[in-house]
């Protein structure tokens, strides 16, 4: 939990995450002609409810509702197989739809440094060849280190390693909100 | 993927020689674990492997006879990508009179990464562990344990309470199993007591009084030598292979005697409740331990404990190689 000097502001609130989330709809439908072999990939787990509403948008817009996966990428992380994270109790990657030809549109709460979704790229593809694919993310905080962008972005931060960016919703924590914890930069001489 | 999202507790053990020594959280571990490469291997288009362990070299070695076992851990293996070696006692140095130190230390010259070792010596595995850097997987020494087949038991158990209530946190809390047959002799019982009891689960033990110790009771199970007894209100009616190799040893009157008294099949299983599961360790003695319309019919899960034995096998590397 935060320490008194940390300082916590909203980046987005209930709305602004909706609208961004809508917004993000808009340009996958404006990018994309053949919607009917489009599909979501949510990336487990706060990636999934996000594909879900995209796909409610999309569905609004168009009439047509892509399909939605859920893909954990657990399996495939660099940092797992040099023993940095714990093997983890996984979430477990599920889709009933075949990958081959379509085009997939990732989507994740926060971008990063990117590892996330260099994994998830590796295990669609292990699945079969998409004809693309796509990746639309809530939260961009900067911080990369492979070169991977968002084709969709909802917002983006410069942040630091040390400061916490903390994506909360409704299907998962009870409210939408997207908070940035600050580590404060100390004074010179201090 | 977020690190709050790993589980508090880490795994933290090299080895897996013995379930008689984990706690019940690393029993759940090696359980919630498996479900994803249940998933890798029912995956139906693509490639039906994973890269967890590319690059490893994982070394089956295995000093009793064995199809079904070796081959699960070889595909377990395969299936995250690792490299395999397969070592059978025939042919092999251990006939020249190499202690398993001198092979182990031989097989680590090349580098191996986890070695999965099956002998008839109870403690086979326990000894190479403490001496040998590799990861070490116990597949079944002697009468003492064979903790894999343990696992894949309760998993196929809980796998399917978890369907049958259709809850996908449910628990085998509560359940009872009756493991039916040469109790004495088995590893797989003594893997199953073990880890079905510290799971919350309550376990009988029955067969002919030669073949079932009473002093097994202290391991937390009910005994009996009356199967009816046995199988009343179990919701997992468990058959042993009898092993036939030990018959010379004259453990029971005849195997007509046994198949009268404890075979499981449709006469002795009215006694049981309806809903009851079937398992069986495998390789199945036909109409001996278990009459083949049971085997085959719908209330046993015996291939299922074959499929989930990849997956849990799996899990068991990932862990002992990745944490």
């Amino acid at each position: 939990m935060s320490t008194p000097q940390h300082e916590l502001t909203v980046v987005l609130d209930a709305d602004a995450v909706a609208s961004a989330l809508h917004r993000i709809a808009q340009e996958i439908v404006a990018h994309n002609e053949d919607l009917h072999s489009l599909a979501l990939m949510g990336v487990l787990k706060r990636g999934r409810p996000l594909a879900d509403r995209i796909a409610s948008d999309i569905e609004r817009m168009t009439g047509a509702r892509p399909p939605v996966g859920s893909l954990a990428t657990t399996l495939y992380r660099d940092d797992l197989r040099s023993g940095k994270i714990a093997a983890t109790v996984g979430n477990v990657t599920h889709f009933d739809f075949d990958v081959e030809g379509l085009t997939v549109v990732l989507v994740d709460d926060v971008l990063s440094t990117g590892r996330t979704i260099r994994a998830a790229l590796d295990e669609i593809i292990d699945y079969g060849r998409p004809r693309r694919i796509q990746l639309a993310c809530l939260i961009d905080r900067g911080l990369r280190e492979l070169p991977i962008q968002a084709d969709y972005l909802g917002w983006s931060l410069a942040t630091t390693y040390e400061d916490h960016v903390q994506v909360k919703l409704q299907e998962i924590d009870g409210e939408d909100v997207v908070l940035l914890e600050r580590v404060p930069v100390p004074e010179p001489g201090a | 993927m977020t690190p709050e999202e790993n589980t508090a507790r880490a795994w933290t053990r090299k080895d897996l020689i013995a379930l008689e020594d984990l706690s019940r959280w690393e029993l759940e571990m090696i359980l919630d674990t498996a479900p994803q490469f249940v998933a890798v291997s029912k995956r139906e288009s693509g490639i039906k492997k994973v890269p967890l362990l590319q690059g490893r070299l994982v070394v089956n070695w295995f000093f009793e006879p064995s199809t079904r076992t070796r081959t699960s851990f070889e595909l377990a293996a395969k299936r995250l990508s690792a490299d395999t070696l397969t070592m059978n006692v025939q042919g092999s140095s251990s006939k020249k009179g190499e202690t398993l130190h001198d092979t182990l230390d031989n097989i680590e010259a090349m580098h191996s990464d986890l070695v999965v070792i099956r002998h008839s010596y109870a403690g086979a595995a326990h000894i190479l562990a403490e001496r040998h850097e590799s990861h070490i997987v116990n597949a079944g020494d002697g009468a003492h344990e064979h903790p894999t087949q343990g696992l894949l038991d309760a998993y196929t158990i809980r796998d399917h309470i978890r369907k049958q209530r259709n809850d996908p946190d449910a628990t085998i809390d509560g359940v009872r199993v009756a493991i039916i047959g040469d109790i004495a002799h088995s590893r797989v019982a003594r893997s199953n007591i073990w880890c079905l009891t510290r799971l919350g689960a309550s376990v009988v033990v029955c067969g002919p009084a030669t073949l079932v110790p009473p002093e097994i009771a202290r391991m937390g199970c009910d005994v009996t030598t009356n199967l009816h007894e046995a199988i009343k209100d179990a919701d997992v009616v468990y058959a042993l292979r009898i092993q036939l190799e030990r018959q010379a040893k004259c453990l029971f009157p005849s195997l007509r005697e046994y198949v009268r008294l404890y075979r499981i099949d449709n006469d002795s299983l009215k006694h049981a409740p309806r809903h009851a599961l079937i398992m069986h360790p495998g390789p199945i003695n036909r109409d001996l331990e278990l009459a083949t319309d049971v085997a085959d019919g719908p209330r046993s899960v015996i291939l299922a404990q074959v499929s989930n034995g990849v997956a849990v096998r799996m899990a068991v590397m990932h862990l002992l190689v990745n944490s």
